[in-house]
């Protein structure tokens, strides 16, 4: 990788990423430093030494007169800078003797993190030690069990990997656990959550999503109390449901519990990005106080029932947008190519131009389950109200309610893996099984804007 | 033994070997903050949020967890931000990332370091240094090499090198500190600030000030510096031969540098010296560490009439106490005017107990503790009068229990010699202890940021507002404008020398630049003296006075009344301030009538006194025109008049 970046005239002369150097530029600066690898492309081949006061700088290759090696393989490479402090857990205080047992389960997310310092990459610190290193008041809640099945960046999720975190979180379930994290890149979080609860329609514990909106290498990381929270909700809530906890607002104040098929990520950075749409969130949580507060009924109770899992996936779904002046071709692309469900996210009620209606009509004759949601987000589907809707709902739309786009795409793909009759899928997409559908929305449910 | 008191006309700090190092600060005057679009103002009103924040402590590469940063963290404290709508936005409050390196920060201070002949980087990262008291939302500060070496001239001639040249951002500003909270305006997170570091080179305290005070020159003839309080703050890095480096934090005044340069100097001098004193008398670590136990006290002190202990004990707190033994006497040993070494042992036993203070027995019998007590106390500790010194601390159990393991621990560190900290100056000059210094490496890559390469095309753009160094610049105030050299060199002092050049650009033809100099030096300096409200009057209110005497609306003679005007009514507008002084220019047939009427008064007077009749007619004159005309032209007509008189008498 060094040698796009000019490194190449180091390796000539012997020197290696992480020796002492001392390189003279042509104006007669002298530095002496360390020898960093790049963590960015630059146009023009350039060295990074970082200066024994820690700052880094860049040296451009074409004025370096001279430069070498004062120390070969300089020992403080190898610390890993801004990863979470190792500490004594907190004064005083006896650990619980008896505690509920859960599961942390890492796909990529970073809970705990090291930077590299070779690469400057961060990289996730995942056994059950560095987590309780990094976040020691986890242990006064909970025993865990850490384990790091995949690390993949969020975007990269798809629904083979659901169905391999989901027969993950089975087995831990089955031997008898008392809750599942998972800690998860936060881009897709939402559609991995929304894909478990499918999968989970019956079942006796918590499945806890978290993750961080703040990298864990930086002190105000949002990570640490997330996961606290959901140590909490997996070890402590009353209920057994699918759910993402993550900041309730900015402050550390309290973090949301969401469920699975109402969460969306509404912002791309804030703390609070994650929010429960079309309904209220299933409960609060404080980690000081370590409190749970619900705020509305859970679906299922703790313990109230064993686990039924069904998890199968459709690959062969589509998530369409539709906007002005869509062409036609694209439904019939997704048709000619096999697909079986479309979930499209129409105008307003439920609507899309009159150009898509044929090739609609020819997908639903194809026996392609087509799903109507809408691209306001929040709101329910009606597509009785204008001459538009009727003729959708004439061909055979399916009207998705007020589900959420992202949890209408999931639950096709979900329906479809688990079911052959194409009547029976229908029916299944118009039925609530965990939460997706919510038949009454109260002023509550819509967000005040702050002018 | 020891002498108690400091005699500071015994004390050459220069003898010492001592070494210091200046950090200046300053904040530029850019459009907006260093990584964000936000404008760099400050703002106390107005919309604003709340946010609630903790902060937790993360390792440096060397995988050194910073002790203060985790205390505060196990402390539970918390952050509470308050964070102005207009100025600013989620990249302050830590909710969305950096945006790219502020160009316009960089190009300042690429200029300044042309200026310094400092060697420009290639390419600048942006680190992260962490920085765990709540003063960065983030818990680190964004701070980026620029530049390193170079040189500065002070005016005794001396070169003073240069270490390096950053960019960085300014912290929030603290408002209070109550409970477990630290609130902080976030306002000035962000502020691009150049950072100028100095080689160790500086060997006096004078050298110190004239250091700080020339670069802070150099800064201000960029033209794009803030000004005000809190704009330029100054850190020293001091140390005396046998001392160590010692850490001296937010020297906002440049006249109190000298004092604390000496009182540290002399901190440092006297530790040695009690080192020196407790090796002699063989106090050893494993002496103290075996015979300095925590008794609890609290039993023993129930009936004491010591207001102090009494509230503790109603409290249910505890009195504990330490034998320092072999220490008598030494604990009030001055280590900076009235700074004695235990006001250091005080210092540490708040830092890490969070109590309110210690007494000790070289302060007793005192504070309500009988003398009978203080023997009670020395026996209940195993320790004798005269011999050993102690230590209470009255609170809660565990506050005052950390609190004297704190001081024993210093007592400790004190034969090894000075400990590495950093600290805090207080008004006086003199400094209290705040934190043990950082570890070196504290600092990390933002990765958030990508590097900015130095193009010759940004060096070009510096290359143009590169600033005069100052000596260049007295030279050519002098040469330039005729002003005198002592005017020229108040003026390069004087925060406002570009408010000087600006009116100067403008005005010169019909107001004089030593006018305008002195207005701006002396004037206004005299004003503050008075305690004028100064700090009301701007830029703004000083040109206005500028151009009305520019445009014959007004005189220079009433000047000073109108920026004590301005200065009482920031908000009017100068045509109703001279107005209302009645301060507007008379127009010469004005000037005649009232000459006339003066003169037809003293007409005999004239006839006798002739010429010599002038001075006291100008003075009658003058006292009724009070400022509302030139003194030359009613001279004029003065003598005109006179003359007259004696032409027509003859
Ligand atoms: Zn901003």
């Amino acid at each position: 990788m060094y040698s796009e970046h000019g490194y190449e005239l180091l390796s000539s002369k012997g020197i290696k990423i992480g020796d002492r150097v001392r390189v003279k530029r042509k104006d007669g600066l002298v530095v002496e430093g360390i020898l960093l690898p790049r963590y960015s492309i630059s146009k023009k081949p350039t060295i990074v030494v970082k200066l024994d006061s820690g700052y880094n700088i860049g040296i451009r290759v074409d004025t370096i007169v001279d430069i070498k090696i004062v120390k070969k393989e300089e020992v403080s490479l190898k610390g890993e800078a801004g990863s979470p402090a190792v500490m004594p857990l907190i004064e005083k205080t006896e650990l619980p003797a008896k505690k509920p047992l859960v599961a942390i389960i890492g796909t990529g997310g970073t809970i705990a993190s090291k930077i590299e310092y070779e690469t400057g990459a961060v990289k996730p610190a995942f056994s059950s030690e560095e987590i309780l290193e990094a976040v020691p008041e986890v242990g006064y809640i909970a025993d865990i069990h850490a384990e790091s099945i995949m690390n993949i960046l969020s975007e990269n999720m798809n629904p083979e990997y659901w169905e391999q975190i989901g027969r993950i979180v089975a087995k831990y379930i089955e031997s008898g656990i008392d809750g599942v994290i998972i800690a998860h890149g936060t881009d897709t979080m939402g559609y991995t959550a929304a894909a478990l609860s499918f999968a989970f329609q019956k079942l006796p514990v918590p499945v806890v999503f978290v993750g961080s909106q703040r990298s864990s290498d930086r002190p105000s990381s949002d990570s640490a109390l997330n996961l606290v929270a959901a140590t909490l909700v997996a070890a402590k809530a009353p209920f057994a449901e699918v759910v993402v906890v993550m900041h309730g607002e900015p402050s550390d104040s309290y973090m949301l519990v969401h469920r699975g098929t109402r969460v969306r990520k509404m912002h791309t950075s804030r703390r609070d990005a994650f929010q429960t749409i079309n309904d209220i969130p299933l409960a609060k949580v404080y980690p000081f106080e370590q409190k749970i507060e619900l705020l509305k009924e859970p679906l299922r109770k703790r313990r109230e029932e064993e686990l039924e899992a069904k998890i199968k996936f459709e690959k062969k779904v589509a998530l369409v947008k539709f906007y002005p002046g869509m062409e036609p071709e694209i439904i019939d692309f997704l048709v000619d190519r096999g697909y079986r469900g479309i979930v499209i996210e129409g105008t307003g009620l439920g609507h899309v131009g009159d150009q898509l209606i044929e090739p609609l009509r020819r997908a639903i004759e194809n026996d392609v389950v087509v799903v109507m949601t809408s691209q306001t987000i929040f709101g329910r589907i009606n597509m009785n109200v204008y001459s538009t809707g009727r003729k959708l709902l004439s061909i055979g739309v399916i009207p998705g309610e007020d589900m959420l786009p992202e949890t209408a795409y999931v639950k096709l793909s979900w329906v479809l893996a688990n079911t052959e009759d194409k009547k029976d899928a229908e029916n299944l997409m118009q039925r609530n099984l965990v939460g997706e559908i919510n038949r009454r929305h109260t002023y509550t449910v819509y967000p005040r804007w702050l002018y | 033994m020891i002498q108690k008191k400091i005699d500071l006309s015994k004390i050459d700090v220069t003898k010492l070997g001592l070494k210091v190092g200046l950090e200046i600060h300053q904040q530029l005057d850019t459009t907006h903050k260093l990584f964000c679009e936000c404008p760099t103002k400050l703002v106390d009103k107005g919309e604003a949020e709340w946010v609630v924040r903790q902060l937790r402590p993360t390792r440096s590469e060397l995988g050194e967890v910073d002790i203060a940063a985790l205390f505060e963290w196990r402390k539970g404290r918390l952050y509470k931000y308050f964070a102005p709508l207009s100025s600013s936005c989620l990249v302050e409050g830590d909710e969305e990332p950096p945006h790219e390196l502020n160009a316009e920060a960089v190009k300042i201070g690429i200029a300044v370091a042309l200026a310094l002949n400092s060697k420009i980087v290639d390419e600048v990262y942006v680190m992260r240094k962490i920085v765990i008291d709540g003063s960065n939302t983030t818990g680190f500060q964004r701070t980026a090499v620029i530049a390193l070496g170079g040189s500065i001239k002070i005016p005794s001639g001396k070169v003073i090198g240069i270490q390096s040249i950053a960019i960085e951002e300014d912290a929030a500003r603290k408002l209070r500190e109550e409970g477990r909270y630290i609130e902080y305006n976030i306002d000035r997170l962000g502020i691009p600030l150049i950072e100028i570091s100095t080689d160790p080179d500086i060997n006096s305290p004078e050298e110190a000030y004239e250091t700080a005070l020339t670069i802070g020159q150099l800064l201000r003839l960029t033209h794009k510096v803030k000004r005000g309080i809190g704009t330029i703050r100054q850190d020293l890095n001091i140390s005396i031969a046998g001392g160590v480096k010692t850490e001296i934090k937010g020297v906002q005044q440049l006249e109190l540098l000298p004092k604390v340069v000496t009182y540290e100097a002399i901190r440092q001098y006297r530790l040695l010296e009690i080192m020196k004193e407790m090796k002699k008398r063989g106090i050893t670590e494993d002496l103290v560490r075996r015979e300095a136990k925590i008794t609890d006290i609290t039993s023993m002190m129930s009936s004491s009439k010591s207001r102090i202990i009494k509230r503790t004990i109603s409290r249910k707190g505890s009195i504990l106490g330490v034998k320092l033994p072999k220490m008598h006497g030494l604990l009030s040993v001055e280590v900076q005017p009235g700074r004695r070494f235990g006001t250091e042992l005080a210092d540490y036993a708040r830092f890490w107990g969070g109590v309110g203070g210690i007494i000790h027995s070289d302060e007793l019998p005192g504070y309500g503790i009988s003398s009978e007590e203080v023997d009670r106390i020395y026996d209940a500790l195993n320790a004798v009068k005269g011999v050993d010194a102690f230590v209470i601390v009255a609170d809660d159990y565990i506050k005052a229990k950390k609190a004297l393991e704190a001081i024993i621990d210093r007592v400790v560190n004190a034969i090894k010699g000075i400990p590495r900290e950093t600290r805090a100056v207080l008004p006086d000059g003199t400094t209290k202890y705040m934190r043990p210094q950082p570890g070196a490496a504290r600092m990390y890559p933002e990765t958030d940021i990508p590097p900015l390469e130095v193009t010759s095309r940004l060096i070009d753009e510096a290359k143009k507002i590169k600033p005069p160094l100052p000596h260049e610049k007295l030279n050519e105030l002098v040469s330039k404008y005729n002003l005198s050299t002592e005017l020229a060199k108040q003026l390069l002092r004087d925060v406002r020398i570009d408010l000087f050049e600006k009116l100067v650009e403008t005005y010169r033809s019909r107001v004089s630049p030593t006018f305008i100099a002195s207005l701006i030096t002396s004037t206004l300096r005299a004003l503050t003296r008075e305690g004028v409200p100064t700090h009301n009057i701007t830029d703004q209110h000083i040109e206005e006075i500028i151009s009305a005497i520019a445009s014959g609306r007004t005189t220079k003679e009433a000047a000073e009344d109108l920026l004590r005007f301005f200065a009482k009514n920031p908000e009017s507008k100068i045509d109703d301030a001279i107005k209302q002084l009645g301060l507007g220019a008379l127009s010469k047939e004005e000037i005649i009538e009232i000459v006339e009427e003066i003169i037809g008064e003293m007409k005999d007077e004239i006839k006798q006194a002739r010429e010599k009749a002038f001075k006291k007619i100008m003075g009658r004159v003058m006292s009724k025109i009070r400022g509302r005309a030139d003194g030359r032209l009613v001279a004029e007509i003065v003598k005109e008049k006179i003359n007259k008189i004696l032409a027509d008498s003859q």
